[in-house]
């Protein structure tokens, strides 16, 4: 971004003209080609590519054609590919414009671009494309969900774990029999027009649009970088809550064929709801173990291990689609079960492979499909009835306020870190539906209410997305709520991490009190000495969780101080202290100080110089079959060349070797001549 | 055992109670448990806490017994240890645990805040003189370790090094090549784990303590 803005205002309006030209003619070109597809579908149907050469006897002989036209042929691939283009250059133009995007969260814009592109292309009279459901399903949302999951914050969501179960169980039906019952209560006022929907529809449509949504909840809350325990609270709500919606939608759209609800079902539902979620986590955990026990075979191909991840997970969701689980739930529990096996086994090329490629694939699902709900907004057909519409939206708001607020009042007599009212606050006003509710909707079949369904939907969405989502911002700045702290990996922190934890197991051992620690002790003791002797190749099995965390800090600082060696500027010091300063001062010794002369220091910089270049330029090339010997892999190399670069720092500000220094570990020295050198003893 | 009855001596656990903040019935439980472990004598030894098996896999285990024979956490400004404790101290030790009540103003979690951070810090000082020199954070972290079975001497030291000089850039900044960093102080302590919310993170919850089920 920097780069970006160093360049005059001028070249910067340029650019967004040009990218702003460049768009309308994609646009042109999308409807232009839809529209030529279309007239050839229908007239050119029975003209296939070849001739049948029986037929050529009585035709005059064409001249052989050099350059001809054939959509049909790429037709498919290459709209879709179009539509990805035109949502990611969108997307990059939202950024190239600083003003805008501080104000307006990136989701509206996309649904706004979309609402666009959809008016142009009714306006041209032609079919806009829907968000199929299929396509949502099965292949938007699954790279969201993935990349949620995979990344989740464990320590932060197991510790809230109770909080987030009771909000998305007992949060989400409270939201959807009260929005139900209250709008057959609104359909049966005289005038509304709406005397034909009866309660079990109603009960269904509470159930669809009383589901916080996950893609715009991550959407939103993405940009505001508010607090862990927040953003965890209502993330987990929304990713949990998806067995519950699964249950209740379909147990409501089998009764409203069938017309009643006996008590007999009402029991079947709540062991349905136990099996899909429970079904679902089972699923998803199975082929979690099934990738870890996969990445531990995987030293001698490296390159296919992200792959490996990506289906197992995908299996994992799909397997769970098959019986009706909850396949949100399946993705989640697959991604956080096979995570810490796989980081112990795949190379940091496979991880940062993976981080990368979740994060783009969920970026583009994510645009793709909020400009699609604004397409198919002005393509569906809508049935608007004011009483319907507006009753929709206030009771959303209002039963998502009284349900937070009745809920927290009973979890905070079990928490210890109560919930304020500003928590509250933010929890409420961060329920937000998305496309999840409208794709679900468009499964409907009943035509007349669907339609009547849908645009109530839609309109909640854009209240949602469009009031909520903008606003969200300010008010957290308003009423100061604790932002996210950086998360500067700090060795301490972890070590006292780890000291708190046998400290409050031990003391609940004394208390004599089986409590939460206890528990997860058992269960980390469990997981060390079976589970990962099994899906751990080699000898990470038996690292313990400190040494892991050091190692990983030591290959950040590493990489970083390499990466800005070869920038040919020297690292900038943060703090002078270094290890002379801590290290307990031995008798007074001479300390040999070798003076080097200002030639022979040029050149030993040189030289280390150009020895971490050319480490870079071994990366850049590799086949695809194998790569070379990854220099990070093997974890001396690493360090050695860290403290080859803090060597060239000291010698630049100290013009001195510190001489007992016995934690370098001897890999390989770098010879100084001796004839140059001049001993000079230091007294001090 | 089961002789203990619901009110026995309720003067003595008023006292009690108002020094250390727990209520009644979690100093009725407390002091069965007191009572178990000791084998219903009146002070509690070293080998009673030895003989806790749960207590043997923890790795930290001995520096957690110590804590509770250790006068500094005994709240009245003593130094040095002793050799047994009474229910009194036993519970005086506990009560560093006790989660903060919900409606307290912003100096009092300061004051619990420092209460807790310093019975760590007394924790890892285990010599008394007030810092926690590179050695006693040494021997934090390879009992830390201490558990598993493939460990190099010099991962030990080398974390803790790291460590010790992450303190060192936070609490200094800035140092000539030949000062030394005597160790942490308790200042220094606390601007170190600053960010680490421990007034929330170090808590037991007593309220639903059942003593039918204990570790033996």
């Amino acid at each position: 971004m920097a780069v970006l803005l160093r360049p005059p205002r001028r070249s910067c309006s340029r650019i967004t003209a040009l990218l702003v030209r460049s768009a309308c003619v994609l646009f042109l070109v999308v409807v232009c080609a839809a529209s030529a597809a279309r007239r050839d579908a229908v007239e050119g149907n029975n003209d296939t590519s070849h001739h049948p050469l029986t037929n050529s006897t009585a035709h005059k002989k064409k001249p052989f054609p050099v350059l001809s036209f054939n959509y049909d042929h790429v037709r498919k691939p290459f709209e879709i590919s179009l539509w990805i283009l035109l949502a990611l250059l969108m997307k990059l133009g939202f950024h190239i414009i600083p003003t805008v995007s501080t104000v307006v969260p990136e989701s509206c814009l996309l649904i706004f671009v979309g609402l666009l592109v959809g008016g142009i292309i009714k306006a041209i009279g032609e079919e806009a494309p829907i968000l199929d459901s299929k396509l949502f399903f099965l292949y938007l949302l699954p790279p969201i969900i993935l990349d949620a999951g995979y990344f989740l914050p464990i320590r932060a969501f197991t510790e809230n774990m109770g909080t987030i179960l009771v909000f998305a169980v007992v949060g989400t039906l409270w939201n959807a029999f009260f929005i139900g019952g209250m709008m057959y209560g609104v359909c049966q006022i005289e005038g509304a027009k709406l005397a034909d929907v009866d309660l079990l529809s109603c009960l269904l449509f509470g159930s669809i649009i009383s589901a916080v949504d996950p893609v715009a909840v991550l959407a939103v809350f993405e940009e505001i970088h508010i607090n862990e325990l927040l953003h965890i609270l209502v993330f987990g709500e929304s990713l949990l809550n998806d067995a519950v919606t699964v249950v209740l939608y379909h147990l409501f759209k089998e009764f409203s064929h069938a017309g009643t609800v006996t008590v007999v079902d009402a029991v079947l539902g709540v062991v349905c709801f136990l099996v899909v979620s429970l079904g679902g986590v089972l699923v998803g955990a199975i082929y979690g173990l099934l990738g870890a026990f996969t990445s531990r075979f995987t030293s001698h191909t490296r390159v296919i291990e992200p792959l490996f991840v990506f289906l197992y997970s995908y299996m994992a969701y799909l397997s769970a689609e098959v019986f009706h689980l909850s396949g949100i739930m399946s993705l989640i529990a697959c991604g956080v079960m096979m995570r810490p096996y796989v980081e112990a086994n795949i190379s940091h090329k496979s991880y940062t492979t993976i981080k990368y490629f979740l994060k783009m694939w969920s970026s583009v699902s994510e645009t793709l499909i909020f400009i699609f709900l604004g397409v198919s907004t002005v393509a569906g057909p809508h049935a608007w009835n004011w009483t319907f519409v507006v009753s929709t939206v206030v009771l959303c708001l209002v039963s998502r306020v009284l349900g937070v607020i009745g809920l927290t009042f009973i979890i905070n007599k079990f928490r210890i870190v109560k919930l304020t009212k500003k928590d509250q606050f933010i929890v409420a006003y961060g329920g937000l539906r998305g496309a999840i509710a409208f794709s679900l909707g468009f499964l409907l079949t009943n035509s007349e209410m669907k339609q009547l369904f849908l645009t109530a939907i839609i309109t909640v969405i854009f209240f949602t997305v469009f009031v909520q989502g903008m606003t969200i911002r300010p008010l957290v700045e308003l009423l100061a709520v604790k932002r996210k702290k950086e998360n500067k990996g700090s060795i301490n922190e972890e070590i006292h991490t780890q000291f708190l934890d046998h400290l409050l197991t031990g003391i609940e051992c004394i208390c004599g009190h089986y409590g939460h620690h206890h528990w997860k002790d058992k269960l980390n003791r469990f997981n060390k000495a079976y589970v990962k002797k099994w899906l751990i190749a080699g000898e990470r099995s038996t690292e313990p969780q400190l040494i892991s965390f050091y190692n990983k800090m030591e290959m950040k600082q590493a990489m970083m101080l390499v990466e800005s060696g070869s920038a040919a500027k020297l690292p900038t010091i943060v703090s002078s202290v270094s290890m002379q300063n801590i290290q307990p001062r031995g008798p007074a010794r001479r300390r040999a100080i070798p003076s080097i002369s200002k030639s022979r220091e040029e050149e030993i910089r040189k030289i280390l110089r150009n020895n971490l270049q050319k480490t870079r330029q071994r990366l850049r090339s590799y086949s695809r079959h194998d790569l070379m010997l990854d220099p990070f892999e093997d974890l001396s190399e690493v360090r050695f060349r860290k403290q080859r670069v803090e060597m060239e720092r000291r010698m630049s500000h100290y013009l001195t070797v510190p001489a007992n220094r016995q934690e370098t570990p001897q890999v390989r020295k770098v010879c100084f001549e001796p004839e140059h050198q001049v001993y000079t003893y230091d007294d001090s | 055992m089961g002789a203990l009855q619901s009110l026995p001596g309720q003067p003595q656990y008023a006292d009690l109670a108002e020094k250390t903040g727990f209520s009644y019935d979690q100093i009725g439980v407390l002091h069965k448990r007191f009572n178990q472990l000791s084998h219903n004598e009146e002070t509690l030894r070293r080998d009673h806490f030895n003989d806790i098996p749960d207590l043997a896999c923890n790795p930290i285990r001995s520096q957690i017994i110590e804590a509770f024979f250790d006068r500094r956490n005994f709240r009245q400004n003593g130094e040095g240890t002793v050799d047994e404790i009474g229910f009194e101290q036993f519970l005086v030790v506990m009560s560093h645990f006790k989660p903060p009540s919900l409606h307290i103003t912003d100096d009092q979690r300061e004051k619990i805040r420092k209460e807790k951070l310093r019975f760590i810090f007394n924790m890892h000082d285990t010599d008394n003189d007030g810092t926690i020199t590179l050695e006693e954070y040494r021997h934090v972290v390879e009992e830390l370790l201490s558990l598993s079975e493939t460990l190099e001497k010099n991962t030990a030291k080398s974390i803790a090094d790291a460590a010790m000089l992450e303190v060192a850039s936070i609490s200094m900044g800035h140092m000539e090549p030949d000062e030394f960093y005597e160790g942490i102080t308790f200042e220094h302590f606390l601007k170190l784990l600053a960010e680490f919310e421990i007034e929330s993170r170090m808590n037991i919850r007593f309220l639903k303590m059942d003593t039918t089920t204990l570790c033996k």
